[in-house]
């Protein structure tokens, strides 16, 4: 690992999603969205569903998808825990359009179905910003 | 010879066709034993990380959780008992029910009043033949578990932990349950392919033993930022801890039900084998009887005929 990066682990619960080393990583949340430079200052904070952006070493650029979770960052690596996370490559966005329609469909006014589309328009959402 | 050649072939046919559904059974098992052992690897980064951040918290701020308090008289106390949905695995599910049974006698002994919640199919079935009251079961995941179902499990008994009798509308616990002040799992741990132990632990109140010890040298720690505050870090924390908790109990109970059930087909498979070779044995004897029967049956006959030819000459 070079001076100018942070390795960076994506967690879910069942799997590594993804690591490597970064040389920035944008994700967002509870207060906002954060961008993680290289020796960032140990932090712990909590993310809600949304996208994760990772800017590699290489010069290219994962995008991930990711639930509610937390990001610890510490001794200049980063990890991301969320009980289920998808690269932007590993979604058919087809499906997740037609999952969305039928999220939204099936009731707006409950909290478990709002929750449901969030989610799903954050994978739409990292698709989109992949490509 | 009590039975005829013609039985013991028959006998022997329906061993052998028994031997291919035991040793079927135990190839798969063995395929599926290896498969559940990578999950359980795949979801150790996440339980590690996790300790951690929560140990981190744990260290770091003097934050009084529910999650974390010891009530002071426990009352009421939930034991989960993961079995299996299928049979067929020598005695898996039964060591892990004995366990079941002799952590709430003793809780019982203590002056506790004991709240079951069961996944897999085999002890719903030991309980409910016993009339005993369970408040939950899930089932259809035995041997393949999803962190679905974990989060299910750990909803069910976060929220029958955090149940207040003063204000039962916001209790998020089950019906049927009435709170509880203490959670304990009982799963079968998976120490090696050979060895299953059925093991009881205390999930909630948790007791973050990382944090109190001092950690080494090497990694020390760091001081971290929260955000939005060490309170709420926590509180998002904590559910997940117990939720993973759960899951890694659900994997190593499968891959003990797995090595259990490869364990016990392939005993089975042997048996069979053993039993085909005895009645292979006992119809060749029964075949050589009835030919010798039969030799002296001609030989019988033809002797008499000769002594009747004899006597008319």
């Amino acid at each position: 690992m070079t001076d100018d990066a942070i390795r960076v682990e994506l967690v879910a619960a069942d799997r590594l999603v993804w690591s490597g080393d970064a040389t920035r990583v944008i994700a967002r949340t509870t207060e906002g969205d954060v961008g993680i430079l290289p020796h960032h200052a140990p932090l712990l904070s909590l993310m809600v569903d949304g996208v994760v952006d990772i800017q590699t070493t290489d010069g290219e650029t994962w995008v991930a998808a990711v639930d509610a979770g937390f990001l610890s960052v510490a001794h200049n690596r980063v990890s991301i825990l969320s009980e289920r996370a998808e690269m932007s490559h590993e979604i058919d966005l087809e499906q997740a359009r037609n999952d969305l329609e039928r999220a939204k469909q099936s009731g707006e006014n409950e909290d478990d179905a709002q929750a449901e589309v969030r989610r799903l328009e954050a994978r739409i959402r990292a698709v989109e910003q992949a490509s | 010879m009590a039975l005829s050649l013609r039985e013991y072939r028959a006998r022997i046919k329906s061993t052998e066709s028994m031997k291919k559904i035991t040793r079927a059974m135990e190839l798969i098992a063995a395929s599926r034993i290896i498969k559940a052992q990578q999950r359980a690897q795949a979801a150790a980064p996440y339980a590690r990380e996790l300790t951690r951040a929560v140990s981190a918290v744990a260290t770091f701020s003097n934050v009084d959780h529910p999650l974390t308090t010891e009530p002071e008289d426990p009352k009421r106390v939930a034991v989960l008992i993961v079995t299996s949905d299928r049979g067929l695995a020598g005695a898996y599910s039964s060591s892990v029910l004995k366990e079941a049974e002799r952590l709430s006698s003793k809780l019982r002994e203590e002056g506790k009043e004991v709240e079951l919640y069961v996944s897999g199919r085999k002890g719903e079935g030991y309980l409910r033949f016993r009339n005993r009251p369970v408040v939950k079961t899930w089932t259809g995941h035995s041997d393949q578990p999803s962190y679905e179902v974990a989060r299910e499990i750990g909803e069910a008994l976060i929220g029958a932990f955090l149940h207040d009798p003063e204000n039962p509308e916001e209790s998020k616990a089950l019906e049927g349950s009435e709170g509880v002040d203490e959670v304990h799992v009982v799963y079968t741990r998976f120490r090696s392919m050979l060895v299953q132990e059925p093991t009881a632990v205390r999930l909630l109140p948790l007791e973050v033993v990382e944090g109190e010890e001092k950690p080494a040298e090497a990694d020390l720690l760091p001081l971290y930022e929260f955000e939005p505050s060490p309170a709420e870090v926590l509180d998002g924390l904590l559910p997940r801890y117990v939720q993973s908790r759960i899951f890694f109990a659900l994997l190593q109970a499968a891959a003990s039900e797995l090595a259990a059930r490869q364990k016990a087909m392939k005993s089975a498979t042997d048996n069979a084998d053993e039993l085909i070779k005895k009645y292979t044995r006992i119809a060749n004897q029964a075949r050589q009887a009835g030919i010798t029967q039969e030799i002296s049956e001609i030989v019988g006959g033809v002797n008499a005929l000769a002594d009747a030819n004899a006597g008319s000459e």
